[in-house]
């Protein structure tokens, strides 16, 4: 009996049924039944065997509160007799505490047993660590074996189960609280400061899965979006080759993009933002080395085109109220050269 | 129906008293039951403002993209919502039904301090006024409109002096103090009064259920008003006296916060819900014709629950990487108490089995109570599975389940307890047909707004964002949530009208208006000032059973 017990949850794992995920990547891209990963499909499992039990309660009770109400509503023909008195059973009392107490036991087991698997086993050989720094209101990456540093948008290899290539994100904040939340990958885990936290993903499928920071930092919560890259071995070899080369040499920028180059040097721009192979070395912003090939900017708020990247160096309180980066006060002719500088940022 | 001997017929017309004397008896009275009123107006009032901004919040999150309110303002909005809905809306309007009540149903003439009563109201509503003032005075000369924005557990460091500058999170800090100090006094007040006033006759085990479960919220409130306390002082500390408890930037902590904040926090909605379950023990056997059954489990599950819910704090913190021991830990405390809960459910449907149930406004709120109870500890038990609230915390399934246990229980359990006691605080019945009106569109509003504000959480919705990214499908079930949202609003105001109304053209009550069996029904509607003329005898805890049923006296079974 036991042991069936411990078996439980392996065995929704395996049948965490295919129709259903369909159905449900076709409700939302932030769907956490739609599992694409181990840690959210232990969850999955987890959550199907709870909404099960959950859910016989629900029509044993609420069917038990129905047949009562309709049975026993006083009816004109009742008179003004009051019905027999009953003050109570120890039986049906003792009934109805040690089954839940069985009840209560079971789920309790099968619960423990996904949390020892999410956060107690060990790390495999080929797992990947990546450092996310939560920032008010964008996210910073390091890799520390790979020597990159990105922001907001973040790129892993997929993990093929015969070999598997987690990717270990270690937490922490540099402001206030937030949350990693990519439903699809893996359940939540916070960023707090002075405290490292870690979870682990291994999606199998290419793609990008969405999600948000959940856990109230500020003004722009709502806009700290999270976009989760996996990409197939090959894709994430050229963009590990990408992101380690340099970006664009002096030689190669036309006289504007090279006016641009002067305008952010000769800004606030470099006290909080790093280009590497610049005098550029700020850590307040995003490392913006090779901005030019995100797809999005404002942490996922808007797509990363010339206009919406001119438009946010200007004012980038009227496309994110709250955002922390102040607006530049740059003339139109400042203004087109720092854009058309930083679109070469690939 | 028998005559009862405690109501004193001498003094039924009074003098009319000017204008300022009425005022001036309010302000100064030490009457339990005027005290009540206040306090249950004085929340009536927070609650149709706190109402008024969800509805504000809603409008805006009914479309994705949307600029109704800023973020700025969208995020006091939610701060304020959640404070005033809980320190100045839940608990004024629950002790104000206890103290309103409790005296009168353990035949006492007051409470056991009168004057510190007073004291806990006044400085309780000064509270709340200093929450809103911040309104006015939040950031200082500049800044107007500038309440609290940091949710209303407030989170350390977004607390901290570098990310709140400004004072809007000390008016939030010291209105918290302030209501904590009146919570504080009415626990103790309720408590004496409930151990030492009761009549004669009426042992712990007469008690009726409604003082029993007053007395374990006084418990709760002592032990768990002070962590609260103690942690808002440590923040001011913080801010203004460089002390560095929460301040992460100096090496504080983040953790400690929500510790200190969860162990209040998780009481605190057995401290809300509990009075709600009072409503129901009273008005369920009322309505169904039947005594309690089982009054001794449903005791003792209440103690129970008191106890294990000083134990279950940190299930709100099962994303913050406690590690695997501390989680299934906080996992078996928090599964073990849907264990007395059940049973409390159990013991309700158990008191109107084989019952003669009438549905008036009261029982049918009851009903739906029992129904939306049992639902909210349903979507619990699947929060207390930590793996599925790593992806459930904090997104709008944990708001659709806490409004569940908030509205659906609590309030439903309120309004039926207005329509029950109305009667005998005002002395005339509400009005049978606005509350069938006001039930079914609450009822429509509640399931619109509630039953539907889970699928965005399921579909990865977090709370407390000013607007969301169309395409994650969650624009249809927030365009339903939002519509629930206005259908409550025009329910309530219907509720209102009927206060209104009744108190003018409402049918004379009587003393005994529901042919009911504790001692509140024994004494005339509204009650004197001294509540019983002689002091009442109790033999059972069902006197006015007694009264009425010599042949067949609960005496007999107790």
């Amino acid at each position: 009996m036991a042991l069936a017990i411990w078996a439980l949850p392996a065995l929704q794992a395996r049948i965490s049924a295919r129709p259903l995920a369909a159905l449900a990547s076709r409700l939302s891209p932030t769907d956490m039944f739609d599992a694409a990963a181990t840690p959210a499909r232990l969850i999955f499992g987890n959550a199907m065997f709870v909404l099960g039990l959950t859910g016989g309660i629900f029509l044993f009770v609420g069917g038990l509160m129905l047949w009562v109400v309709v049975r026993y509503r006083s009816r004109p023909s009742d008179g003004n007799t009051e019905p027999i008195q009953i003050y109570g059973s120890n039986q049906i009392e003792l009934s109805w505490t040690v089954i839940p107490i069985l009840l209560v036991f079971m789920l309790f087991l099968t619960t423990a047993r996904v949390i020892l698997a999410t956060e107690s086993i060990p790390k495999p050989a080929g797992a990947l660590d990546v450092i996310v720094i939560g920032h008010q209101f964008w996210w910073e990456y390091r890799y520390p074996s790979l020597g990159i540093v990105t922001a907001n948008e973040l790129h892993i290899p997929v993990s093929d189960p015969a070999h598997p290539t987690p990717v270990y994100l270690k937490m922490s904040s540099a402001d206030t609280d937030h949350s990693y939340w990519v439903p699809r990958l893996a359940g939540k885990m916070d960023l707090i400061p002075n405290r490292v936290n870690t979870m682990w993903m291994d999606p199998e499928t290419p793609g990008l899965y969405l999600g948000q920071c959940a856990q109230y930092c500020g003004t722009q919560h709502a806009k700290m979006l999270l976009r989760v890259y996996a990409d197939t071995p090959a894709d994430f070899a050229a963009w590990v080759k990408q992101e380690q080369a340099p970006s664009a040499e002096s030689a190669t920028l036309t006289a504007e993009q090279l006016a641009g180059k002067s305008v952010f040097e000769h800004n606030a721009c470099m006290n909080c933002h790093t280009i590497a192979g610049t005098g550029a070395k700020g850590l307040f912003g995003p490392d913006l080395t090779h901005m030019g090939s995100r797809e999005t900017l404002g942490s996922g708020a808007f797509t990363n085109t010339p206009e919406n990247l001119k438009h946010w160096i200007d004012d980038p309180d009227s496309l994110k109220p709250g955002a922390l980066m102040p607006p530049m006060h740059l003339n139109e002719k400042d203004l087109n050269a720092v854009t058309a500088y930083l679109t070469t940022l690939k | 129906m028998a005559t009862t001997t405690a109501i004193d017929l001498t003094s039924q017309t009074k003098p009319r008293k000017l204008a300022l004397q009425v005022v001036h008896e309010w302000l100064t009275t030490v009457d339990h039951k005027k005290l009540g009123i206040m306090y249950i107006v004085y929340a009536l009032i927070f609650l149709v403002i706190a109402g008024l901004m969800a509805v504000v919040m809603r409008i805006q999150l009914a479309v994705p993209h949307s600029h109704f309110v800023s973020p700025q303002v969208f995020n006091r909005l939610f701060t304020m919502h959640g404070t005033t809905m809980v320190f100045f809306v839940g608990m004024p309007i629950l002790l104000g039904f206890g103290q309103y009540l409790v005296p009168l149903m353990i035949g006492a003439r007051d409470m056991a301090f009168p004057r510190l009563n007073a004291f806990s109201f006044w400085i309780s509503a000064f509270g709340g006024i200093l929450l809103y003032f911040s309104y006015l005075g939040g950031d200082g000369l500049y800044g107007m409109g500038s309440a609290p924005d940091v949710g209303w557990f407030a989170y350390a460091p977004l607390t901290a002096k570098v990310f709140s500058p400004g004072h809007s999170t000390d008016y939030w800090t010291f209105a918290i103090l302030l209501s904590g100090i009146g919570s504080t006094g009415t626990g103790i007040n309720l408590m004496a009064t409930i151990l030492s006033m009761r009549c004669k006759g009426m042992t712990m085990n007469r008690l009726p259920l409604l003082p029993w479960l007053f007395l374990i919220v006084s418990f709760l409130i002592l032990v768990t008003i002070s962590p609260l306390t103690a942690a808002q002082i440590m923040l001011t500390l913080d801010r203004y006296l460089g002390a560095h408890f929460f301040d992460t930037q100096a090496g504080g902590s983040a953790i400690l916060w929500m510790h200190f904040f969860w162990i209040f926090g998780h009481p605190e909605v057995y401290i809300l819900v509990m009075p709600a379950f009072a409503f129901v023990n009273e008005i369920i056997p009322v309505f169904s014709r039947k005594a309690m059954f089982g009054y001794t489990a449903m005791v003792a599950a209440t103690v129970a629950i008191g106890f294990i819910s000083l134990s279950v704090w940190a299930h709100h913190m099962f994303t913050v990487g406690l590690g695997a021991e501390g989680n299934i830990f906080f996992v078996i405390a928090t599964m073990t108490i849907s264990v007395p809960t059940g049973i409390k459910i159990f013991n309700w449907i158990g008191t109107m089995w084989g019952g003669k149930i009438v549905f008036k406004v009261p029982m049918l709120f009851c009903t739906a109570f029992l129904f939306q109870f049992m639902i909210a500890g349903l979507t619990g038990i699947m929060l207390s599975a930590a793996p599925f609230t790593w992806q459930l915390g904090s997104s709008y399934f944990v708001v659709a389940h806490f409004h569940y246990v908030l509205v659906g229980a609590i309030v439903f359990a309120l309004f039926g307890a207005f329509y029950y006691w109305y009667p005998k605080i005002i002395g005339r019945m509400l009005n049978e047909t606005l509350g069938k009106w006001h039930f079914w569109l609450f009822v429509l509003g509640f399931h619109l707004t509630f039953d539907f504000m889970h699928v965005p959480g399921l579909l990865g919705m977090p709370r407390r964002i000013y607007t969301y990214e169309p395409g994650r499908g969650w624009e249809v079930w927030n365009l339903i949530v939002s519509v629930g949202g206005i259908i409550q609003a025009i329910a309530t105001m219907i509720f209102v009208v009927n206060l209104i109304w009744s108190y003018y053209r409402g049918k004379v009550a009587g003393p005994d208006p529901w042919d009911a069996w504790t001692l509140e029904w024994s004494t005339s509607s509204p009650p004197p000032e001294y509540n019983f003329a002689i002091e009442p005898v109790v033999s059972s805890r069902r006197p006015l059973w007694d009264l009425k049923h010599p042949e067949d006296l609960d005496t007999d079974y107790e």
